[in-house]
């Protein structure tokens, strides 16, 4: 049985197509993919991402225990926050995520929520010998999203905080639509944009003060459809398709996330290190489609009659025009500007490897 | 409950044809193949040439599939809708108005006549 989010009932009012997904029935799209991609990349839009998990990790050793169990360090400045990886000792990913630094020793762990039972779990047991406080607060917790050019025109008519002081990736505890809130200068789509996680009880009324603060920005509620292109075009990885616990951080180039470059011990580093100086035996890789159609999740790729690698993710890039995914392809086929086919359907299709993002004209700041 | 208009002729692969007089006759996707696809994002057109029934005439990309759609008989292809490139959506939102694919022309009526009626297309999608 999937389980609803605080927002559900406004999804079935604006006509939502939901569909299950992580174990939520959530909203697909209101009205189109395009129409809605569109909408975060030249407007605003607002988003529904309840179903994110929240973990809370507060104690005098939750800078140490969070340094141990991800990648990424800890150590940003409190009102900060970073992008990491979890993963297990064979470096196989668990998760990736975002940690706000809330204070000293309070960090909010934001987890996909496709891994919340299993990422809980795992966290649970490395806590023996840290003196901290676990809390999972995923189902008291909403979040809503708005993301867009003029996401912050319409933020700050619904706070007094001072939103052009918080930078990227930075974050506030304040009064958001009159419910307490954390805002957070966060996001996947590419653009500027809030991230507000209230209350689950609170999030009828943020939604609506939201949609009603946006209406002369015509603002678009989103589905998870535009979040996948949106996240796709500017080559964002999505954990079960383009990463999961056979991915490695340096094989998904997420190497920039894994603290080898400090001497702080943490789950994976050894064979980490040693995947740093052989270097992999695959890469993801951004390939733009020469020519019509697209390969999807699955197309296999080929040099000749070799197969090189796997398609993770594909789609149309609404605002490009043309065909866009990530793949798994073999070292040596990973370099800029190799061309590759993809077999869709029978036929093959011509890719040419190229460097991320795919559309660069984001508004992120 | 899908949308299956009488006039119309229909196919096993979901296109719908109708009869524009002189030889011409335009081809869709039903409703009720839209509805099953997705919102539709990309579509492949042929050249304007013959085809015998049967033939791949182009491919509708949608958000999660693809499929081909077919020469229902021998044809050529005369004309395709050119709005499908900017607004592929338009055969979700229109699929017997806006959202037509091609014409095609052929001399032999019969092809046509021996489509599926809308009330036998009805019983093929089992509504």
């Amino acid at each position: 049985m999937d389980k609803k989010t605080a927002l559900h009932d406004k999804h079935l009012k604006l006509g939502a197509r939901m569909e299950s997904f992580a174990g939520y029935i959530m909203p697909i799209k209101y009205t189109t993919v395009k129409e809605e991609h569109n909408a975060v990349r030249s407007g605003v839009g607002v988003f529904d991402l309840s179903h994110m998990g929240e973990f809370r990790v507060k104690g005098k050793d939750a800078s140490k225990f969070l340094d141990y169990l991800l990648t990424n360090d800890s150590e940003v400045e409190p009102g900060k926050a970073y992008y990491s990886t979890m993963c297990y000792p064979d470096a196989g990913i668990v998760d990736d995520l975002v940690v706000y630094r809330l204070s000293e020793d309070d960090y909010l762990m934001i987890v996909n929520a496709s891994n919340i039972e299993k990422d809980w779990a795992w966290v649970n047991n490395h806590t023996a010998g840290y003196s901290i406080d676990l809390t999972n607060e995923s189902d008291e917790t909403a979040l809503v999203a708005i993301q867009g050019p003029d996401a912050e025109k319409v933020a700050r008519k619904l706070t007094d905080e001072k939103l052009q002081d918080i930078g990227y990736y930075s974050h506030t505890s304040g009064v958001f639509a009159g419910k307490k809130a954390l805002i957070a200068r966060t996001g996947y789509t590419g653009e500027d944009g809030f991230e507000i996680y209230i209350r689950s009880e609170d999030a009828e009324t943020v939604w609506d003060a939201v949609m009603e603060a946006g209406e002369e920005f015509e603002i678009k509620p989103v589905g998870l459809g535009a979040r996948d292109t949106l996240r796709l075009e500017v080559g964002y990885l999505l954990y079960g398709n383009d990463m999961d616990y056979t991915t490695t951080p340096m094989e998904a180039k997420l190497g920039w996330v894994v603290k080898l470059k400090t001497d702080k011990e943490f789950i994976g580093r050894e064979v980490m290190a040693r995947q740093k100086k052989e270097k992999p035996a695959r890469y993801i890789v951004g390939l733009e489609v020469q020519g019509n159609g697209f390969p999807r999740q699955g197309a296999e790729l080929f040099e000749g009659n070799r197969k090189v690698g796997v398609v993770t993710s594909g789609s149309l890039a609404p605002t490009l025009g043309y065909g866009v995914c990530l793949a798994f392809v073999e070292k040596g086929f990973h370099k800029k500007d190799t061309v590759l086919e993809a077999e869709v359907r029978g036929k093959r299709i011509p890719v040419k490897t190229v460097k991320l993002p795919f559309y660069k004209d984001g508004s992120r700041k | 409950m899908s949308n299956i208009p009488e006039e119309l002729r229909y196919t096993e692969t979901h296109e719908w044809i109708k009869d524009l007089g002189n030889g011409e006759y335009m081809i869709g996707l039903t409703f009720y193949a839209q509805d099953q696809m997705g919102e539709i994002v990309m579509v492949e057109f042929p050249g304007m040439q013959d085809f015998n029934s049967g033939d791949i005439l182009g491919t509708l990309e949608a958000v999660k599939t693809a499929e081909d759609f077919y020469a229902p008989f021998d044809c050529k292809v005369v004309r395709v809708n050119g709005d499908l490139e900017d607004e592929p959506a338009l055969i979700n939102e229109s699929s017997y108005e806006k959202g037509w694919l091609i014409v095609v022309k052929t001399d032999d009526p019969s092809g046509f006549t021996s489509l599926k009626s809308a009330v036998e297309y009805t019983e093929f999608i089992g509504e």
